[in-house]
């Protein structure tokens, strides 16, 4: 006997036989276990994890921002689109002609056809719009408007006109003596830039001279222009002599539903037709973007290089995550050998280290997502991406799905390989490495 | 009551060259419940993969393993290894605590593959272990700042927090000093003693084996039964085999 004094155990006798168990299969003790197993490995290496998945993040947020700022700029370029050609659908409708003589319709019969269409389909907002030469005696001097259009009051609401300073027009203007215009700023400007609380006036030059009242001003494009000006349709026989309104060759605009567009294309033509007999014609097409060729998605181009950079930065994060992650599992064959030695099966060995690539991606992930929200709803990126939104969408839930889903889908991948390597391991060896 | 029983168990390997190794040759051995059997043998003599074998690791390229009198080979891989986080302990030589998480994070490793109650009440079965194995002031403490055969105990306290009914010791004392050796040996066997589990030591310190019911000597793959007298002889410097 050494110096230790180990005595000779004599005192297992007594004890009853213990039967074996037979434990339930939990799927949830698994689950959470390996959820808690993975959550630790994070824990524990969070500095390896944090800059393995900083590749990740940044992915996750450019793809993200890209498809949050896609929505908006492509929101923007609707609404851009919509105040040029109107809103979808919008229907045009030319003046009749006499498909033998080619003559025009009277004007005054044309409208009254064109209001008892608009009656007899309950068509909520119409109008007609006419190009008009204008002429306007600035501080300086006369000028001819860059645009003056002649509309009515719905025109605002069909073509998104926005209005940064007084209002649009509204339905007792056509009662007014003088007549009300909306300007634009450069327009404004050439005025002296007047308080439109105080009801600035401009002289129309014409026929005869109109003294007009400047109710709006409509926000300034980021592009140069010259002066132009809405006026009511109304207002427009006092500033033009008969001979000259005439000429004028107005055209009828009506915002219908888009699926109900085709069939009241149709039922316009004829209904107006038939209003002026046999042998004449009428016009009657869609205008607005949406019936363009190709122009269900006017930035879609833009959009598909962004998102195929972003899927480029996503890939190189991915393999990054991987190379990583094949490298941290060899140095944890000991530890997976010694999970394996108390029960951990394959599955789960697998599955936690699926987990670990998942969770933590789905972390980076998420933060990602975060900074690119952040970035989207940034007042100064609205600003230069989409300026004068009147219909601000906001952050694009697709957009944080998209980028949730893709940190699932790298997780998932970037797993993939150093699950398997795992569950490779011999565990004999894996507690001697 | 038999628990474990091994029957004609041979294990061999074939070298690079395509020359056969047998590591275990004709192993037979019936572990009891409750039972403590110490193996002693030299290195190289097969008891990594004796204990492998036992510890359901490893599979006999020839004979049978019983566990509760089913021969394992019928086993799958997976349950394999449930019946082994379910019933088998493991304490290793060198501990193989896991790095980066603290005593009581290590005692609960294995609760974390377990199900229902000793899943969801793994911190307080791991608290009380460790209060069990004299540790209860050290849960927190990382293994770097764990003496040798404080390690030890955090060890055993993950072995027995499942219940195990087969612990399986390979070199126990192998990285500890004599006097640690022999507490630990001490504890190992009265914890064994008190939770009614069989143990089996896998050792070349014939000390520690003369701890043990029923002794084995293994020697170029051949498990014999050796009286407790020879193997304390063994361990005399002057004594020769």
């Amino acid at each position: 006997m050494t110096s230790t004094e180990i005595q000779p155990s004599r005192r297992r006798s007594g004890r009853p036989p213990r039967e074996p168990r037979r434990e339930p299969r939990g799927w949830a003790s698994a689950l959470v276990g390996a959820v808690i197993e993975a959550w630790d490995e994070l824990r524990i290496h969070r500095t390896r994890v944090l800059l393995s998945l900083i590749g990740v993040g940044v992915a996750v947020c450019a793809l993200t921002s890209v498809v949050g700022i896609g929505a908006i700029a492509q929101q923007a370029q609707i609404e851009q689109l919509e105040r040029g050609s109107g809103r979808p659908a919008s229907l045009i409708v030319g003046a009749p002609y006499n498909i033998a003589t080619g003559t025009q319709a009277d004007p005054q019969q044309y409208e009254a056809a064109l209001r008892t269409a608009v009656d007899r389909y309950s068509i909520t907002y119409s109008g007609s719009v006419t190009w008009i030469q204008q002429a306007i005696q600035f501080r300086d001097g006369v000028s001819i408007a860059e645009s003056a259009q002649a509309v009515d009051v719905d025109y605002g609401v069909m073509h998104r006109v926005e209005v940064d300073q007084g209002r649009w027009f509204i339905d007792r203007d056509e009662l007014r003596l003088a007549p009300a215009i909306v300007v634009n700023v450069a327009f404004w400007q050439r005025l002296g830039s007047p308080d439109l609380r105080t009801n600035p006036t401009v002289t129309l030059v014409g026929a005869q001279d109109v003294t007009a009242i400047v109710i709006g001003v409509t926000p300034e494009p980021p592009y140069p222009e010259g002066p132009r000006m809405y006026i009511l349709n109304s207002a427009v026989a006092g500033l033009q002599t008969p001979e000259q309104i005439a000429q004028n060759f107005p055209q009828f605009e009506m915002w219908v539903p888009p699926a109900m567009a085709d069939e009241l294309t149709g039922l316009v033509r004829r209904d107006i037709s038939a209003a002026f007999g046999e042998g004449w014609q009428v016009d009657v097409n869609r205008q607005d973007y949406l019936s363009w060729e190709g122009g269900g998605d006017p930035i879609g181009p833009i959009r598909m290089v962004l998102a195929g950079i972003s899927v480029l930065i996503l890939v190189l994060g991915a393999l990054s995550l991987v190379n990583i992650s094949l490298v941290t599992v060899r140095q944890r064959i000991r530890e997976i050998g010694i999970r394996r030695s108390f029960g951990a099966t394959a599955s789960r060995v697998f599955f936690a280290v699926m987990m670990e690539s998942v969770v933590a991606t789905l972390v980076a992930g998420f933060a990602g997502v975060v900074i690119a929200v952040a970035i989207v709803q940034n007042p100064w990126v609205r600003s230069v991406v989409a300026s004068g939104l009147t219909d601000v969408p906001p952050f694009p839930i697709e957009a944080a799905v998209i980028g949730l889903g893709a940190a699932t889908a790298v997780g998932a991948l970037a797993g993939l390989l150093p699950a398997l390597v795992a569950v490779r391991v011999k565990v004999i060896d894996a507690i001697r490495y | 009551m038999t628990l474990l029983t091994l029957e004609s168990v041979t294990r061999s390997v074939e070298l690079p060259g395509g020359e056969q190794l047998d590591i275990l040759r004709g192993v037979d051995l019936t572990v009891n419940v409750g039972d403590h059997v110490s193996i002693v043998g030299r290195s190289g003599s097969g008891k990594s993969t004796l204990l492998n074998l036992l510890g359901l690791l490893d599979t006999p390229t020839s004979g049978r393993i019983l566990f509760d009198d089913e021969p394992l080979a019928s086993l799958s891989g997976s349950r394999r290894d449930r019946k082994r986080g379910r019933d088998i302990g493991f304490i290793f030589q060198q501990f193989n605590l896991l790095a980066g998480r603290t005593a009581l994070e290590n005692a609960m490793t294995p609760l974390l593959y377990a199900t229902g109650k000793q899943f969801w009440n793994r911190t307080r079965i791991a608290s009380e272990m460790l209060d069990r194995v004299g540790l209860g002031h050290r849960m927190q403490s990382m293994p770097d700042k764990l003496s040798g055969g404080e390690q030890q105990r955090v060890a055993i306290a993950r072995a027995l927090v499942r219940g195990p009914r087969l612990i399986l010791a390979d070199e126990p004392t192998g990285a500890l000093d004599i006097e640690t050796g022999a507490s630990v040996m001490a504890l190992l066997d009265e914890v064994a003693e008190q939770s009614g589990a069989a143990l089996i030591t896998i050792t070349h310190d014939a000390n520690v084996a003369a701890l043990a019911r029923r002794h084995f000597r293994l020697d170029r793959g051949v498990l014999a039964p050796v009286d407790v007298n020879r193997v304390l002889a063994l361990a005399m410097p002057e004594s020769t085999p």
